[in-house]
C-alpha cells in the first residue's frame, strides 16, 4: 500500500499558509438563446491542504459551475470565463494549455458527482473503470491496472472487492456507487478533491456513512476538500468553513461552528431557519419566501432584496461588499465576511 | 448466455415454419398457370397438361403440397425448376454474389456512416454536421434507382472508371460501385443514427466523469462515447443485413448483377414457386441468423441488458 509519504510526483512542498487552490474574482457566464446568463459574479475562496471548505447554496446558485470551472470541465461554450483567476500550488489553471489541465485533473484534483449511477459509465466495468485511472496517468498494465482497483475498492470498504471488481455500476447498492466514485477520486491521491454534492442521491443512513468515509480518508492523505451542497446537516461534522453562494456571489464566509451558531447574513439565516428539527414537530416549516432569482435578470443592488426580510432602499440599489465581521465590541471575527450591508443588524440584532 | 443462444434456436423454429408457410401459400394464390405457361401461345391438349400437373404434384391440395415441400427441405432438397434445375444449384450459384455485394455494402454503411455520424455529433451545429444532414436527407429522398443511374453516368460514363455494368459478378472491384448505391441509403440512416446518438450521450455524466478523470480526448471519444452511442446503431445494421440481402433485387436490376435479386427477379416473372420459395427461405435464415448475432451484441455492447 502507499502512504502520503511515498507519494509520487506531488511537486514541490507548499509554503505554511499558501492555499491549495485559491479561486479570485471569478465570473462565468453562459451565452442562451435568451441572452447571457450571470451564473458566477466575482467569487473568491480558498482551501489549504487538509482543509474542509463547503460551499453552501440553492440550485443556480454557481457553486457547480464554479467546481466545473476549477475542474476544466464547464461546457464551453455556451459556459464562458469573463474575468478572474484559479491559482492550484500558486499557478493560475485558467492560464494553461488544455494539456496542462487535463494532466492536473483526475491526478492532482479530483471530482466526486453527486449521481453516481449516471456518473459511472453504465458499460464499463468498475474495475475497469478504476484501472483506467492507473492505466492513463501511470501507464499502468491492465493486470497491474486491475489489481490496483481492487486495493481502492478494499479502501473505501466494498465487501469483497475481488469478487467484485468485474461487475458494473447497475449491480451496485447506491451507496457502493458511490463509494466507487470516491475510489475513483483518491485513486492517485490527489492534493484535492471536489465532491459536488455526494450525498445528495443516497439515502439518509448510507448517506452518514459515506461522508464519514470521505472525511476520514481526507484526513489520512492530507488532502483539501471541497464540499458542494445544499444541505446544512451534511455540513455540520465535516467542514471547517463554508461559504454561502447566492445567485453566483459569495454571501457569508465562516468557519462552520460560527455560521451555524450566529449568522451575518438573512439568506443563511433563512437557510438555517428552514432545516426541519424534530423540537417544533408540528409547526410549519419555515421557508424563505419567493424563489431564487433568473439568472438572466438579477435584481439590482443585492441579489437577495426581493426575499429578504430586512431589505431597505440601499439594497435595492447597491450591491453589497464582502464586508469582514466584528463582534458588538467591533473586534475582527476571523474568516468571517458578510456581503449584507445590514450585516450588524444581522448578526447582533 | 448458453441458454439463452439455446432458446433463441428454439424460437427460430416456429418463425421459420410462419415465414415459409406464408411465402408457400403466397406463391400457391399467384395468378397464372406455371404449366400452362410452359407452351406459351401454343394450343394443349388438356389430358397432357393433367398429366404433368400429376407428375409434379399439382393436382393436390396445396397443404399436402406445402407438407411434401417441407419434408424434402428438411432433407437439403429444394426441388426443381419447371427447367428441371435443382433450385438448390440456382441458389448456391447466386448466393455468394449476393452475399459479396451486401457485405461490402455493409462494410461502406459501417465504415463510413458511423464515421461520418461521429465526426457531424461531435461538431454539432458547424457545417460539417449541417453538410451531413443535407447530403443524408438527399440520399434518403433520391429512389435507389436514381441514384444508380447518376452513379452510372458519372462514373461509369462520364469519368470512365468502371463499366456502367456488371462483367463478371463474383469480381469484388466491379461490386464496389452496385455496394454503393445498394449501400447508400442505409449509409444515411446509419451517419444520422449514429450522429443523433453521440450528441445525446457526449452530455451524459459519465463522459463529464471520463474528462474529469483527465482521459485524452480520443479515449473520451474510443472508449467511453463511442460504445454506448453504438447501441441503436447495431440493431438497425442487424435489421439491415437482412434486408440488404433481399433489397438487391433493384440495384442488381440496374448494375445487371447475377445474384439473389436478379434470379428472384426471373423466378417472379416465371412464375417458378420452387425456386421463389427456396430463396425466401434462405433469406429467412440469413434474417434470423443476423438478428440472433445482433441480440448476441447488445449484451457484449450494454451489459445492462440482461438474457433473462
Amino acid at each position: 500500500m502507499t502512504t502520503v509519504t511515498e507519494k509520487a510526483d506531488s511537486g514541490e512542498r507548499l509554503a505554511p499558509g499558501t492555499p491549495l487552490l485559491e479561486v479570485r474574482d471569478l465570473h462565468v457566464e453562459f451565452v442562451t438563446r435568451d441572452g447571457i446568463a450571470k451564473a458566477v459574479n466575482g467569487v473568491n475562496y480558498s482551501v489549504a491542504a487538509g482543509e474542509t471548505l463547503a460551499v453552501l447554496g440553492e440550485s443556480g446558485s454557481g457553486k457547480s459551475v464554479t467546481a466545473q470551472t476549477i475542474m476544466g470541465i464547464l461546457d464551453m461554450p455556451p459556459g464562458r470565463v469573463t474575468s478572474g483567476e484559479i491559482l492550484f500550488r500558486g499557478q493560475d489553471m485558467l492560464k494553461m494549455s488544455n494539456e496542462e489541465r487535463r494532466k492536473i485533473r483526475g491526478r492532482k484534483i479530483a471530482m466526486i458527482f453527486q449521481d453516481a449511477l449516471s456518473s459511472l459509465n453504465p458499460v464499463l466495468s468498475v474495475g475497469y473503470q478504476l484501472g483506467e485511472m492507473f492505466r492513463v496517468h501511470q501507464g499502468a498494465s491492465r493486470k497491474e491496472a486491475k489489481a490496483k482497483a481492487i486495493e481502492l475498492m478494499d479502501r473505501v470498504r466494498i465487501p469483497a472487492a475481488a469478487q467484485r471488481v468485474n461487475d458494473y455500476p447497475h449491480q451496485f447498492s447506491g451507496g457502493m456507487r458511490q463509494r466507487i466514485m470516491i475510489a475513483m477520486a483518491l485513486a492517485l491521491e490527489p492534493d484535492l478533491i471536489i465532491a459536488d454534492e455526494p450525498t445528495t442521491a443516497l439515502d439518509v443512513t448510507v448517506q452518514a456513512q459515506v461522508m464519514d468515509l470521505l472525511a476520514e480518508l481526507q484526513a489520512e492523505y492530507n488532502m483539501g476538500l471541497i464540499l458542494i451542497t445544499h444541505d446544512l446537516g451534511v455540513v455540520a461534522d465535516v467542514a471547517d468553513k463554508i461559504a454561502v453562494m447566492y445567485a453566483g456571489r459569495i454571501v457569508e464566509t465562516a468557519p462552520v461552528h460560527e455560521l451555524y451558531a450566529s449568522p451575518a447574513h438573512p439568506y443563511t439565516k433563512g437557510l438555517l431557519r428552514s432545516i426541519p428539527r424534530l423540537d417544533q414537530k408540528g409547526q410549519d416549516l419555515y421557508a424563505i419566501k419567493g424563489l431564487p432569482p433568473n439568472l438572466l435578470k438579477v435584481p439590482a443592488g443585492c441579489a437577495f432584496n426581493p426575499r429578504c426580510d430586512i431589505a431597505t432602499d440601499l439594497c435595492r440599489t447597491e450591491i453589497p461588499a464582502l464586508h469582514q465581521v466584528a463582534d458588538k465590541d467591533g473586534a475582527e471575527l476571523a474568516g468571517r465576511r458578510s456581503a449584507c450591508h445590514l450585516w450588524k443588524e444581522t448578526l447582533h440584532g | 448466455m448458453g441458454r439463452f443462444v439455446i432458446r433463441r434456436l428454439l424460437q427460430m423454429i416456429p418463425v421459420f415454419l410462419g415465414t415459409t408457410f406464408l411465402i408457400f401459400f403466397m406463391v400457391h394464390m399467384l395468378p397464372g398457370d406455371p404449366v400452362r405457361a410452359m407452351w406459351g401461345d401454343k394450343a394443349v391438349d388438356p389430358a397432357q397438361l393433367a398429366s404433368i400437373r400429376h407428375n409434379l404434384g399439382l393436382d393436390k391440395p396445396w397443404y399436402e403440397q406445402y407438407l411434401t415441400y417441407m419434408g424434402h427441405l428438411f432433407q437439403g432438397d429444394f426441388g426443381t425448376t419447371m427447367g428441371n434445375r435443382k433450385v438448390l444449384d440456382v441458389i448456391t450459384e447466386a448466393l455468394p454474389v449476393t452475399v459479396r455485394l451486401a457485405l461490402l455494402a455493409f462494410v461502406f454503411e459501417i465504415v463510413l456512416g458511423v464515421t461520418i455520424g461521429l465526426f457531424a455529433g461531435l461538431r454539432r451545429g458547424k457545417s460539417f454536421d449541417k453538410g451531413t444532414l443535407i447530403l443524408t436527407l438527399l440520399l434518403i429522398s433520391i429512389p435507389v434507382p436514381v441514384l444508380g443511374f447518376i452513379f452510372q453516368t458519372v462514373f461509369a460514363t462520364q469519368l470512365r472508371w468502371v463499366t456502367p455494368t456488371v462483367q463478371d459478378s463474383m469480381n469484388i472491384g466491379q461490386l464496389v460501385l452496385p455496394a454503393l448505391v445498394l449501400g447508400s441509403l442505409s449509409l444515411a440512416y446509419v451517419a444520422r443514427l449514429t450522429r443523433t446518438s453521440i450528441v445525446e450521450n457526449i452530455r451524459a455524466d459519465y463522459i463529464r466523469t471520463a474528462v474529469a478523470k483527465g482521459l485524452p480526448r480520443r479515449k473520451v471519444i474510443g472508449t467511453h462515447l463511442l460504445r454506448n452511442s453504438m447501441i441503436p446503431v447495431v440493431t438497425f445494421l442487424g435489421t439491415d443485413l437482412g434486408a440488404l440481402m433481399g433489397g438487391a433485387i433493384v440495384t442488381e436490376g440496374i448494375f445487371n448483377v447475377k445474384g439473389v435479386g436478379n434470379a428472384l427477379y426471373h423466378a417472379i416473372n416465371l412464375n417458378e414457386g420452387a425456386t421463389i420459395s427456396g430463396f425466401v427461405v434462405v433469406l429467412v435464415l440469413v434474417y434470423l441468423a443476423a438478428s440472433l448475432i445482433v441480440d448476441l451484441l447488445y449484451a457484449v455492447l450494454d451489459p445492462r441488458i440482461r438474457y433473462a
